[in-house]
Order: structure tokens, then sequence, then C-alpha cells
């Protein structure tokens, strides 16, 4: 049988703000344990919560940036439940209104462009860390992060497939680090992400009976992970058996979806407003002064990268954020084309920059460098092969593409007379290749030009090389 | 039965003694909250707040925190830089 999976997710993101959510702690993160707390936070007796008006405002920015309504009044409630991490016993979060609902994002998948709808965006506290490394017996609590201003993104079931959640946690991970009111960063934990999923055979109206997945932190884990969970479901189904509602962790070492066989007892959160804190109001003057606050989104940089001559494929990579749009756009400015700029900065340096784990707007490399290296390649004074060496150089030492090529000697041998040198001594060399290429395995051709570039230490004009080769090889 | 239900949620551990008292004072307590229902409240918001304000913030500025020994000064069982509690199985 054909399945469909259907995938809701939600989206915790940690706001960028200097103090927490009620109360004037740092929320820097990577502080000694225990020392970021006070009396509001830690919940002590008698003290009361006041609202962080900017973590207010940066919901509103969320919301305006995601087509949401913004709600002239909201509320919020308490969530009671007992765990370590959670010192007064409830969290302050809400309920049933929210700030912001009713909102969209568009994503793109093999170029077709879809609607996500949003149902909701809320603010609430986050929780405290348990720590069980070096605990032994015990579990530690460190409550630096307990009161840390937290958005919470809930997306209507539109995703269908692991690809198009990953995009679309990574298209709002770009719009709210955009905006700057998340630093989005996964693997620390300021964006977090959970998913209920479920299958369905192909036209089946109701939904099947769906699992709540955590602990995916990072693109690539979304989508491994609902990969995976998608794959358990069918089987079991397939197998004639029945899904059964659970909470899974996605153990990123083994591959696997978890149960996580929790007594979790049916949870009753028992939620009631909040009666230590008074209602927000929002009227439209105060929108409108925070929506003056929002520049350029994705989605417009996008279509105006697709202005600028580029393929929606590339327009969308570079669209992502505001850095990697502005720096194609002054590097194309300088006067080298938009094909090869977009190119050099999908390909390589988004490359060195995915190995460092850093982000265009992290990337020290300005416009001047990368057309620098581009003229450079053009005219032929480096080859391309050379072009990637002097590309990592100028990222680590920050060094203009022309005074790294003549520092190390690396502008390209085009003489041909010089490179044929090259050529015949490692076709002497290399006997019985020779002999296998003119009984017809042409691929040796590669293993030669290999050879020749690395003898010149990729200063060779390949072009050159190849034709050399062809020549002296005889065909 | 609804009060061991209650217990569990606000993880108190009742004798069958109190159980039973509780579960006749609870009884009536919620006996005569009922009397609300008896008013008539269509078309009448739900309050949110007693007092007749909105929108108290304050400015995104950092305070002092508490000394790390202060704040956990309280903790029954504590390490250093640590709130120690039994081991959390997830």
């Amino acid at each position: 049988m054909q399945y469909e999976s259907v995938i809701g997710l939600e989206i915790h993101a940690q706001l960028s703000t200097d103090s927490k959510m009620f109360c004037g702690c740092s929320t820097k993160f990577g502080a000694e344990p225990n020392t970021q707390t006070c009396q509001v936070c830690i919940g002590m007796p008698g003290v009361l919560p006041v609202m962080n008006k900017k973590a207010i405002e940066y919901v509103i920015k969320t919301g305006l940036a995601v087509n949401c309504r913004i709600a002239p009044y909201s509320r919020f409630a308490r969530k009671n439940y007992f765990y370590p991490d959670l010192p007064k016993g409830y969290q302050i979060s809400q309920y049933e209104l929210p700030i912001c609902e009713h909102g969209f994002v568009e994503i793109t998948v093999d170029g077709i462009t879809k609607k996500i709808g949003l149902t909701r965006i809320h603010l609430e506290e986050d929780a405290g860390k348990n720590i069980h490394e070096g605990a032994g017996s015990h579990s530690f609590v460190d409550l630096n992060r307990a009161g840390t201003p937290l958005m919470e993104i809930v997306s209507e079931p539109d995703i269908r497939s692991p690809q198009e959640a990953a995009e679309f946690v990574k298209k709002l991970r770009a719009i709210v680090r955009d905006i700057g009111v998340c630093d989005g960063n996964m693997e620390q934990g300021s964006l977090r992400c959970d998913a209920n999923v479920s299958v369905r055979p192909v036209g089946q109206k109701e939904l099947g009976t769906k699992t709540e997945i955590k602990n995916m932190n990072s693109f690539r884990f979304v989508e491994k992970a609902l990969e995976y969970e998608i794959k358990r479901q069918i089987k079991i189904l397939n197998e004639g058996g029945r899904i059964v509602q659970e909470t899974r962790l996605w153990d990123s070492n083994k591959g696997i979806t978890e149960s996580m066989r929790s007594k979790e007892e049916a949870h009753d959160y028992r939620y009631f407003p909040e009666p230590d804190l008074v209602p927000v109001e929002v009227d439209n003057a105060w929108i409108e002064r925070i929506k003056e606050g929002i520049e350029e989104l994705p989605d417009e940089r996008k279509q105006s990268l697709i202005q600028h001559g580029l393929p929606e494929h590339d327009a969308n990579l570079l669209s992502i954020n505001r850095s990697s749009s502005d720096l194609f756009k002054k590097t194309v400015n300088l006067g080298s084309s938009s094909k090869s700029v977009s190119n050099l900065m999908i390909g390589d340096l988004r490359r060195i920059l995915n190995e460092e784990n850093k982000d265009f707007d992290e990337c020290p490399l300005g416009p001047e460098h990368l057309d620098g290296l581009l003229k450079l390649i053009e005219n032929g004074t480096i080859s391309g092969r050379i072009g990637k060496t002097v590309l990592e150089e100028m990222y680590k030492t920050g060094k203009h593409a022309e005074s790294i090529v003549k520092e190390k000697g690396l502008i390209q041998v085009s003489d041909e007379s010089e490179i044929e040198k090259v050529v015949d001594e490692i076709l002497s060399k290399s006997p019985k290749e020779v002999e296998r290429f003119r009984a017809g395995e042409e691929k040796l051709l590669g293993f030669f030009a290999g050879q020749i570039m690395k003898a010149t230490k990729g200063k060779a004009n390949p072009k050159i090389v190849n034709e050399l080769l062809r020549k002296k090889l005889g065909n | 039965m609804e009060i061991e239900r209650v217990a569990l949620l606000a993880r108190l551990e009742l004798s069958m003694e109190e159980q039973e008292i509780f579960s006749r004072q609870l009884g009536s307590i919620i006996e005569y909250i009922d009397k609300l229902n008896e008013l008539n409240t269509a078309g009448i918001e739900p309050t949110a707040h007693v007092l007749p304000m909105k929108n108290i913030f304050r400015e995104d500025k950092i305070r002092p925190s508490l000394p790390r020994d202060k704040a956990l000064q309280n903790a029954p069982v504590k390490t250093d830089d640590f709130y120690r509690v039994p081991k959390i199985i997830e």
C-alpha cells in the first residue's frame, strides 16, 4: 500500500533579549551554572514577575514576518507540572489567547513552492537544564536558563515529507535570524524542534495515530529522524500492527527514534490565567512601529536576486540571509558575473563555512575578496583548482587573492613547452597506464592529468594539459 | 478516585484517613463554588485579571543576579555548583 506522511512541527526559539522574560537576570549562554538566577526565576515565595517589553515586541515582530494576525488582547496562563528544571512547579505560558495566530511561510522543495500554515505563536518561559553526566546516582540542575523568553511556533499539519520539514525549519530559522529575534543556534539549543508525525494510506482523509519526536538538534537530524520514523510506522502498519501514541527521542548516534517509556501519567496541566500578570493589549500604532523595524525578508530578497539574473535554485540558497545576499550583490557590482559569484558562494565558500560551522553573516571575506579571486580565474592568471586553495588561504588570513597568488607563486603556467616537459616526464614514468589507455581505457586520461597537476602543484593550465595529453597519446 | 488523582498531581501522599477527610472537605468546597454556576453569565467576558490594568512592562535591562551560594542556600541537597536531585530517568 502507498502511504503519505503528515507532519506538524513545533519550533521553540529563545528570544535574543539581554535579560530574562520576567526578571533582570542575564540570558547569556555559557555562564557558570546557577550564577544567573534570582528570587523571581527560581520561584521564591512572594515575588512577582514583570514582563520584558522587548520579548513581547519580538514575538509580534515574528508574527508580522510570517503573516500572522496579531491579537489585540492576549494573556498569560500557568501550565502546572512537576519537573526538577521547573522551580515554580508551573511554567508561565500562553494558552487560549496567544499573541499571534493564523500565519504561514512559503517553502520551496524540488522547485515547487508551497505554503505551510502556522497555527499560533506564543510566548513562554524556558525551563532550566538537568544534567546527568558526572552526577553519579543523581542528577544536577542548573537554573541559568530558567525564565529565558521562549517563543513557540506551531505549524499546521501541512508538511508531507521530511525534506519539507527540514526546509520549513531552515526558512523559519532564516526569518528569526533576519529580524534579529533569535540567533537560531540549534546546537546550543536556542532553536529547538519537535515534530508530530503520522502516516495514512494515500487518499484516506482521517489522520493516522501520531507520535511526537524530540531531540532533533540540526536540519539534517530533522530530516533523518522523520525519515526513520515514517519508515518505522509504515512497517508496523504493513505487518498488521498498530501505532502507539507516544513521545519518541531521536538518537543521532544510533540513527533511530526510541520510545521515551517514561511514566508520563496522562498529562493534566490544569491551565489557568496567570494572576500575577496583567493582560497585554496591542494597538495598531504599536504594530506599525514594530513593522517599521523589519527590513527585507528572505522571500523579497529571493525575488530581487532572481531579478539579478540568478536561477531560482541559486536565489533560494543565497537569499536565506541578508549577509549572503548582500555579499552576492556587492560582488556582482564590482564586475564579476552573477553566475560565477553564485557558483563560488554556494560551492566552495559555503563548503568552507559549513566546515567551520558558520553562516554567511560570520564570513570574514568581503566582496573585494571574492571579486579579486574571480577576476584572477577569469583572466587565466590562476586555474579554478588553484582558486580553491586561494579561497581557503583568503579565508584563513584575510589577505587578498592577488597577494596570495604572488606570495605563493601560484600563477598558472600556460607556457606550452614548460608543460610539455612535465607531460613527457609523467608519460615516460607510466608505460603501463599508457598501454592501457591506448588499448581503450579512456578514463586514464584523468589519471595522467591528475599526475601532471600534482607535479606542477596545480599550476598547469588544465586546457593545455588536456590538449598535450591527447596529442601525445595519439588521438 | 478523584482524590487520588488530585493528590498525585500535587505530589501529595495521603493516608486512607486523609483521603477520606479531604475527599469530604473538597466535595463541600466544590459544592459551594458550584453556586456560581447558578448565575447567568451569557455574554460576559471571562475575567483575566481583577485589576483594570494592562501592559505593565519592564525594559530589557540586566540586573545583578544572586550570588550562587545565596541562590543554592535553601536547597536541601546541593553541590558547590548545582542543585542535586534524585536521578531523572529519561
